[in-house]
This record gives C-alpha cells, sequence and structure tokens, in this order.
C-alpha cells in the first residue's frame, strides 16, 4: 500500500458512470504503487484514459497495439534488467486483448518466465468496439455478435478458462478478482507485483453499458455474480489452488435478471431450459472450486 | 582488419559492436545465421544484452518496441514473412519514434512460397516511417549498420532503420570484409541517449489516443523527420568515411555515370553485376553508368534529379512490383525526373531468386535504347503458353 497523496490513476478520464475497468485501474494502481510501469492494450480502458493531450495516468504508461502488451511488457522488463531498475511492470488488458486476440504474445511470455504481472480486466465482451463478444463472454450472454434471436439464446459458449491455461504455463502466482471485493484484490495485486516470474490475475469488472444495468449497480452486480457461482474468486500458487471465496449460494437468476444482456432467457416467456444450463454452470463451479459454505448442523 | 566473413555474420559482429541492450527475435530463412551468431556471442558473455527467445516475429519487435521505450538500444532482423508479421508493430514503432534498426535479409513474398531474394518485402514498408538503406556487398551491409543507429538515434530524426541486404547473395555468401574494431566503433557510435523513456521518476503517456483534431499533425511530424533525415544521413555517412575510410555520404552512389547516355538505377547486390557489365558494356563503345540507391527512405528525390540530369535516358531495375503499376524505384525516379523529359523506363527483374547475369544487363540497356520498357524482364514464356 501506498500513501500516494491523489490518484495515480488521475480522474478526469472519459469512462461511463459506473466503469468496473475505471476502478479496477484505480485500484491496481493503488496496491502496486508508483514504482510501476503500466502497458495498456487497445480498448476501453486505453481510450477513454488517454485522449490525447490528455491522460489520467500518473506513473510511467505505454500503449502499442491491441495484441502484445506482454510482448512489450517482455521488452520493458528485458531492459529495466540491463539498466539495474527496479519499476515493476503491469501489462494490462481486456479481454478480449487477453484471451482472444493477444493469447500468443501472453503465452511467450509466461513460457519465458517473464517477471511482469498481467492483469485482465473481464468486462466479458469488445466493449471498446461496441459490445462484440468474446472468448470470455458467459455462456447465453447477448452481444451484437452473439445477439439473442428466434433460433438463438445469444453466446454458446462458456468461458474460456484462461486462469487454468496460465497455470498451465508455471506461473507461480495466478488468482481471479472483482472489483466489488476492493481490498481483496488490492491484496492480490500486492502478491502479484512482489511475486517472481510472471503473474497473472483476471479481475471481473462489470460494464453497465454493455451489460445493461444502471451505472450505480455495478458493485451489487459483481457481488451478485460470486454470490451465485457464476464468477469465483481463488489464488492458485504454483499450479494449485490455495484459496476460494467461500459464498452461500443464491440461484443464478437474482444474477441474471438484473441485466439486459440475459434479458431474453426471461420475456417473452422464461426459458428454464436455459436457465437450468447456466445453474450447471454454476454448480460445476462451485463443486470445483469448492465454494458453498456448508452450514454444519 | 580484413576478414573472410559470411555477410550474415558479419552483420552479426558489426552489431554486435553496436553495443545493443536488449535483442529479439525470431528465426526465419535466411535470416537465421545473424539471430544464431548473435544468440553465441550472447552465450559467450562477448555482448551485455538482453536475448529475447520471442515466440513469434510481431512479438520479436514489440519485445524491441518495449525495450526502446523503457531507454535501450536494441536490435532484431527478419525477412519476408516475418517483417509481414511485424506490419502493425512497425507502423508503430515509427509513430512512437523509437530509433529502432532491424537487418532485413531481403526474400519475396508468399505465395507461391519462395525462400529465394528480391525486395517485396521491404519495399512493402515503405510507407510506414522506416528509413531503408540497402547494401551492396557485405562490407557495405556492416557498415550501414553503425550507421543506421547514429541516424536513427539523433534527436532530429529519432525514426527507425531497416539495414536491408539481399538474401543468399549477400547473406551466405564470403568476401572479404575489413571490420571496425570494438573502439573504432565505440568512437563513432556514442552510447544511446533516449529522448524520453518510461521512467517512475518521470512518469509520461505514451501512443496515446489521437482524435483527428491531432492526427494530421503527427503523420506531419514524422516526414519532416524523414526529410530531415536525408542531411543526418549524409553526415553520418561523411563522418564514417572521415573515420574509417569508406564514404558513405551520398543516399545515392554514382558509376561511371558523368558522360553516361543510359543511366542504370538500381539497389542492392545487383550494383555489383551492373558495375561489371557496364564496364563490358564501356569496353564495347557503349556509354552506360549506374545510379545506386543506397537510401530508399529517405528518398533523396533532388539528389537523384541532380545525377540523372546529363543522361539520354533511365533504365530502373526493381526487384519488387506494385501489382498493376510499375516497381517502386522506378516510380519515385520519374517522379524525380518530372518535367525533365527524359525517359524513364522500368525493368522488374529477379523476382523469387530468379538470377541476373551480364548478359541480361546489357539486353537491358538494348530495351531502354530502342524504348522498350515498364515490362518484367526474363520471363520463361513457355511456362505462359
Amino acid at each position: 500500500m501506498t500513501d500516494e497523496p491523489c490518484n495515480l490513476f488521475d480522474v478526469g478520464h472519459r469512462a461511463c458512470g459506473g466503469c468496473g475497468a475505471a476502478l479496477a485501474a484505480r485500484l491496481i494502481l493503488e496496491a502496486a504503487g508508483s514504482n510501476t510501469i503500466v502497458v495498456s492494450s487497445t480498448g476501453c480502458m486505453e481510450v477513454f484514459s488517454t485522449p490525447y493531450p490528455e491522460t489520467s495516468w500518473r506513473v510511467p504508461w505505454i500503449h502499442s497495439l491491441f495484441e502484445n502488451n506482454s510482448a512489450v511488457a517482455s521488452g520493458i522488463v528485458a531492459s529495466l534488467k540491463k539498466q539495474g531498475r527496479t519499476e515493476k511492470v503491469i501489462a494490462l488488458g481486456g479481454d478480449g486483448a487477453t484471451v482472444d486476440i493477444g493469447m500468443l504474445c501472453i503465452s511467450g511470455a509466461f513460457e519465458r518466465g517473464t517477471d511482469f504481472t498481467y492483469i485482465c480486466y473481464d468486462n466479458e465482451a469488445y466493449m471498446n468496439t461496441g459490445i462484440q463478444r468474446s472468448g470470455a463472454t458467459p455462456y447465453d450472454a447477448s452481444t451484437t455478435t452473439s445477439p439473442a434471436g428466434k433460433c438463438s439464446f445469444g453466446n454458446s459458449r462458456p468461458k474460456k478458462d484462461l486462469p487454468a491455461i496460465l497455470a498451465a504455463h508455471g506461473a507461480p502466482y495466478v488468482a481471479t478478482a472483482s472489483v466489488a471485493y476492493p481490498a481483496d484484490f488490492k491484496k492480490k495485486v500486492e502478491k502479484a507485483v512482489n511475486t517472481p516470474g510472471p503473474c497473472y490475475i483476471q479481475v471481473h469488472a462489470p460494464c453497465c453499458t454493455g451489460w445493461g444495468f444502471e451505472g450505480e449497480k455495478t458493485i451489487a452486480i459483481g457481488k451478485l455474480a460470486i454470490e451465485t457461482g457464476l464468477w469465483v474468486n481463488y489464488e492458485m500458487e504454483n499450479g494449485e489452488v490455495t484459496r476460494v471465496k467461500k459464498v452461500r449460494r443464491k440461484p443464478v437468476e437474482a444474477y441474471l435478471t438484473e441485466q439486459k444482456r440475459f434479458r431474453h432467457l426471461f420475456r417473452p416467456t422464461k426459458n428454464d431450459v436455459e436457465i437450468a444450463k447456466i445453474q450447471q454452470i454454476a454448480d460445476r463451479n462451485a463443486e470445483r472450486y469448492g465454494t458453498d459454505i456448508v452450514l454444519k448442523k | 582488419m580484413m576478414e573472410i566473413m559470411e555477410g550474415s555474420h558479419a552483420v552479426a559482429h558489426a552489431v554486435t559492436r553496436c553495443r545493443p541492450q536488449v535483442i529479439a527475435a525470431y528465426p526465419i530463412t535466411p535470416q537465421t545465421h545473424i539471430v544464431e551468431a548473435l544468440a553465441e556471442i550472447v552465450a559467450n558473455c562477448e555482448l551485455d544484452a538482453d536475448y529475447i527467445t520471442v515466440e513469434s516475429e510481431f512479438s520479436a519487435l514489440s519485445a524491441c518496441l518495449g525495450a526502446s521505450a523503457a531507454g535501450s538500444r536494441v536490435y532484431s532482423a527478419t525477412t519476408s514473412q516475418g517483417l509481414a508479421l511485424m506490419f502493425e508493430v512497425c507502423y508503430n514503432v515509427a509513430g512512437m519514434r523509437f530509433p529502432i534498426v532491424m537487418s532485413i535479409v531481403n526474400r519475396a513474398m508468399g505465395a507461391p512460397l519462395s525462400i529465394w531474394n528480391d525486395h517485396q518485402d521491404s519495399i512493402s514498408l515503405r510507407d510506414s516511417g522506416w528509413m531503408q538503406f540497402y547494401a551492396e556487398d557485405n562490407q557495405e551491409a556492416t557498415d550501414l549498420h553503425y550507421i543506421a543507429y547514429k541516424v536513427s538515434e539523433d534527436h532530429r530524426v529519432l525514426l527507425p532503420s531497416l539495414v536491408c541486404f539481399d538474401g543468399y547473395i549477400i547473406s551466405h555468401t564470403y568476401e572479404p570484409v575489413d571490420m571496425l574494431t570494438q573502439e573504432q566503433a565505440d568512437s563513432y557510435l556514442p552510447p544511446f541517449k533516449p529522448y524520453h523513456r518510461l521512467d517512475a521518476d518521470d512518469p509520461i503517456s505514451f501512443g496515446l489516443f489521437a482524435s483527428p483534431d491531432y492526427y494530421l499533425e503527427f503523420r506531419y511530424e514524422n516526414d519532416q523527420a524523414m526529410r530531415r533525415a536525408q542531411d543526418i544521413m549524409a553526415s553520418c555517412g561523411r563522418e564514417f568515411g572521415e573515420m574509417f575510410g569508406r564514404d558513405y555520404s551520398g543516399l545515392v552512389e554514382a558509376y561511371r555515370l558523368d558522360d553516361a547516355d543510359t543511366a542504370i538505377v538500381a539497389m542492392g547486390s545487383l550494383c555489383g553485376t551492373v558495375k561489371d557489365a557496364i564496364d563490358e558494356l564501356r569496353d564495347a563503345g557503349k556509354k552506360v553508368g549506374l545510379l545506386k540507391i543506397r537510401s530508399f527512405r529517405p528518398f533523396p528525390t533532388a539528389e537523384i534529379r541532380s545525377a540523372l540530369s546529363g543522361v539520354s535516358r533511365v533504365a530502373v531495375l526493381d526487384k519488387n512490383i506494385s501489382l498493376g503499376s510499375k516497381g517502386a524505384a522506378c516510380l519515385e525516379v520519374r517522379d524525380a525526373l518530372y518535367g525533365s523529359q527524359i525517359p524513364v523506363l522500368g525493368y522488374v527483374i529477379a523476382l523469387g531468386g530468379r538470377d541476373v547475369r551480364k548478359k541480361d544487363i546489357a539486353a537491358i540497356v538494348e530495351k531502354a535504347e530502342k524504348g522498350i520498357g515498364d515490362i518484367f524482364y526474363g520471363l520463361r514464356e513457355e511456362l505462359l503458353k
């Protein structure tokens, strides 16, 4: 933790009111501190935070392309090492930049053991270009390229499990987090930047515009994702799950009904079959990670 | 000291003497010998550099971009398909004004797959904001690396450079090379001083998003830097000549051009063949000369116009083609001579490694004298029936 007088991710940026990603950026820098270099991929966060000639970043920051932030970070890490410098390097990307287009570069950087932290702010679609589905879009979410329709219930595939893929690269520290639990997220960022080698955090960052809810509900929606088991907060150290956020689970409907992207599951008639499939995803998550709080009789 | 060296190894040793702190490259034929040699040099602690073994050319140049932004001198090398994979990063490097130097071992673009030489790869990066220098032989290929770093890193320029030389014809050929000592290289090329860098003590943002209110001026500034680079290239080339006896002050170089009727314009290793052909043509009474283009970007329009002002015709040999139009050098030379009445005839030649012999040059001169140009030269007509 630092005692910076002002936000290292400063006010005045162009994010929507209630933007989960903007909150994530602020929390990341609160945790990482000023001795940090940030590499952003193209995306919402990059665009809303750096309209030339203005910038919200009070740490050294670079944006190169959509898909290369891990490779750029690799070069920065190498350069710092040669110069004997101590800055920590954080690569930041949305879910499209991370699980889809940038995956080759991320895989390369992790395989090489690059000493950096990659943080994916996961708002579950390409929001900057207008809410298109990505490999991290959840099952049945309606997006502009996976629209619900007469013969479609929205996105037909579950989320790609990138944390497991990167853990399989031998990453010493992999974690998931949520902007709805800021203290937990900041602890994980601190741990990641202070762990040598490539570390990965995927932070759930609700997007009011893309998901269809009012901006003041960002935290509530983030909590519901966890409380229904559709998002699990956990840590993996050297490939083993070491810590999981336990919950008393609610039915997934509690989460789905709050967002326009799942509205087609309830209107004009409730689609019990599809909702049951989503409930199964939550149940499998709970079983896999052991999230359920079991009360002793 | 003169040594017999393979082109790739000569380049690798010249690059070593430029002391890059970060190297990121990916193997691809016929560039591989350079990165192998550099890996060995780093493994033996003969160069204090971090060598990043990336998973693609795209990441190679991206890593170089990051290292340059953090304040290091960097190096990469590639060819053909690898350069095409870097395309997006190339524009980015130039737009952010990172003075990266990269060797291009020129090779044809697929399809069909060809590992042999032409200039289509680097020429395709013409508008990206990278300087492009073309070497005629092993000596020039090595020397141009020192010069490229010096020009690129000059704060009046701050543009990246491609040092281009022909695959196999130079990269895999052994020739005597006068290699600078480390002391000589250090006296010519000072340590890298970044204009600005990523630094926690002085945080700035790189690579912002520019609305239409700002973008045009960024491209204008890039263009101005490229124009300024002409003089800087000339002075850095002159300084190299004063220190080591090989003068590179000209962005073009003339050979027996003074009284020539026919001027041949060419780039790269082809120039050696053309010079030999010219000697024979001169013996046979034909007044032919060569204008070699060393720097394709910046393009020395005024120098070319002045060098060609006295000839009766110009035959431009292009190892590249803008399909449906002409070779790149032909178009630009024609532009340089606009309004002069001197005919400029283009010959697309040697694509995909087709060999060029002295008799081919003689045949092209003959065609030029008859006014036959703007053709592919050396087509195997029997394959086209």
